[in-house]
């Protein structure tokens, strides 16, 4: 379990991380949303140690991730950053391989092959496993490193905007993947949505950020509410229940609330 | 480029290059031990072959390195500074010690060598435009830097023509008791491979190697090491060889990626290939005479250089 207490991070005097404490329930999905700069990509930089705190600490099942081997703490809390430009030639077969690489440190072993097999099948990437990486669309590669990040196979996966590039059918499979991971396989994942539609359909809990601060947290149903997502965007959204789920029109003012 | 056919490749060059040169000598020669014949390729051939194929092998993995750590497709010992970082501590050894040994010469080469690549590496970090084809001419005038101060010193201790020795690589002078210093390159190959997936994991960037577990930081600077250990017996024992490190990495990437792992053996083997074949060229062209080999690798090494460079801009 992670428990994020009083985390800020400074950008000179401009604080961006205010003062952050918030626990990330095990076996769910947690969405973090808010308006572009709100802090979200910090603060998950920061819950997986790419980044070093100004003030707080992040524990992991009680000890402070910085008291963690490195080693070790790849095993158990894996990231995918929100943009990622590689330009190493790779092909998809061997980038998923090395998400073993804190297991077996390159050398794959037939477990370590099951699991970069199984995680090609989930993002559906068995036609493309040879081609080189500088060879594939974006929205390709972005599931390229989602599979890497799913044959890491740590309880605890953060993805920031995983969603990016891709197109409507990949963006639900993914999110039924992640589901799938934590109904099946009891993982935990945050997740950095802008879509609040995704964020309401998929996940169990919710995180808002604005201005570095937590304005909301709590479960899903309770924040995706009109009054609540006002408070976070700053402007009216319409909610509508629709087949037990709660979709938010946002797209045009003028036809909410016919 | 299968590895079998490399290897069968190098044999072939190798006993080729080893009946090659001013004095003929067949393998029937060999059979008397105590003959001139069995002297010569005992005393000079033999020493010849094995320097090429470790300073082949040795610059071009030094290169891969580098790439692999810089994430730069262009970045090698000769557009990093690193050469003429090793050159002014070659100058600096002999400065500082009357008669330098070549244990001081390789440490206080290899001192300057890790500092000017640091330097480098520095540099590139405050770079903001991160061109591929910008950052290596930053490098490269790095080195002339370098180089002009090593030549201004050199020319006030008058020993410039002592310096022009180690300017130019040259295998002509490949005697037993000359290229022994090479074999240190040996074990560091072997720790280069490995460390092969660690270098991989570290050229994909600072945020994947730390996701992944890996001590970022650290596993750069290890790679230069390797790197400034490298460059230094090389041109300690054969003197500078441009280019290698920078069109053998990048051939074997077009057509085999960059999974270290995996294409080290390869470059390894393409390198010496390729320093083996410019120094035949250079032994037959104006035969009997001979033309340096780092002139060899120059003139071939930068056409290939420019070919990649124009390569590049076609598929960019
Ligand atoms: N290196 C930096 N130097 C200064 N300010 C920075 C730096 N990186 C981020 N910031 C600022 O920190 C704030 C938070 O950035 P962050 O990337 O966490 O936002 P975000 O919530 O992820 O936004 P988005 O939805 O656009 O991804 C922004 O105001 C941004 O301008
Ligand atoms: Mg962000």
């Amino acid at each position: 379990m992670i428990q994020v207490r009083g985390l800020s991070k400074l950008y000179g005097k401009k604080v961006v991380v205010d003062q952050v404490s918030i626990d990330i329930v095990p076996g769910t999905i947690t969405s973090f949303i808010g308006p572009n700069g709100a802090g979200k990509s910090t603060l998950l930089s920061m819950v997986s140690r790419l980044m070093d705190a100004d003030t707080g600490e992040v524990l992991l099942d009680k000890k402070n991730i910085k008291k963690i081997k490195s080693g070790e703490l790849s095993k158990k809390v894996s990231i995918l950053k929100q943009s990622n430009q590689m330009n190493v030639r790779l092909t998809v077969k061997e980038l998923v391989g090395f998400g073993r690489f804190p297991y077996s440190k390159g050398r794959l072993n037939d477990q370590d092959h099951a699991k970069v097999d199984e995680a090609l099948t989930y993002m559906d990437l068995h036609d493309l496993e040879d081609r080189y990486l500088d060879e594939l669309s974006g929205g390709q590669r972005q599931r390229a490193f989602i599979a890497m990040v799913i044959a890491q196979d740590t309880d605890t996966i953060l993805l920031d905007e995983p969603l990016n590039n891709l197109d409507m059918k990949h963006s639900v499979q993914i999110m039924k993947i992640l589901r799938r991971l934590v109904d099946e396989l009891g993982k935990t994942v945050v997740i950095v949505l802008h879509d609040i539609n995704f964020a309401s359909v998929y996940s169990d809990r919710i995180v808002a950020l604005k201005d570095g601060k937590v304005i909301k947290d709590g479960l899903t149903n309770d924040i995706i509410q009109s009054t609540a997502l006002k408070e976070i965007y700053d402007m009216d959204i319409h909610v509508q229940q629709l087949n037990n789920c709660r979709i938010c029109v946002y797209f045009n003012s003028a036809l909410q609330g016919e | 480029m299968k590895i079998r056919i490399l290897i069968i490749g190098l044999v072939v060059l190798s006993i080729c290059s080893l009946f090659v040169g001013v004095s003929s000598i067949t393998p029937m020669d060999l059979i008397d031990y105590q003959s001139e014949e069995t002297q010569i390729f005992l005393i000079s051939r033999l020493p010849r072959l094995v320097a090429i194929i470790l300073a082949g092998a040795g610059m071009s993995i030094a290169g891969l390195i580098m790439q692999s750590l810089s994430r730069n497709k262009f970045v090698s010992p000769t557009t990093a500074g690193t050469l003429d970082a090793t050159r002014l501590g070659i100058l600096v050894s002999m400065l500082l010690f009357a008669n330098a040994s070549m244990l001081e010469k390789m440490t206080v080469a290899f001192v300057f060598a890790l500092a000017g690549t640091l330097l480098f590496m520095q540099i590139l970090n405050r770079i903001k435009f991160k061109d591929a084809i910008f950052i290596p001419l930053v490098g490269l005038m790095f080195g002339n830097i370098l180089s002009s101060i090593t030549t201004f010193f050199a020319y006030k201790a008058d020993v410039i023509q002592n310096m022009s020795a180690w300017l130019q690589g040259d295998f002509s002078m490949m005697m037993k008791g000359r290229y022994e210093l090479l074999y240190i390159s040996i074990p560091v190959l072997i720790i280069a491979y490995l460390f092969a997936n660690r270098f991989t994991v570290a050229g994909m960037g600072e945020d994947f190697s730390k996701n992944l577990g890996i001590h970022y930081r650290r596993i750069v600077n290890f790679g230069l090491i390797l790197v400034a250990l490298i460059t230094v017996t090389v041109v300690l024992t054969v003197g500078m060889i441009p280019f290698l490190g920078l069109i053998i990495p990048n051939i074997v990437s077009i057509f085999k990626g960059d999974h270290l792992e995996k294409t080290l053996p390869h470059t390894a083997l393409l390198g010496a290939i390729f320093l083996l074949l410019c120094d035949m060229l250079g032994r037959v062209l104006i035969y009997p005479y001979e033309i340096p080999i780092s002139l060899m690798v120059g003139v071939i090494g930068s056409g290939i250089f420019l070919y990649l460079l124009f390569r590049r801009r076609a598929y960019a």
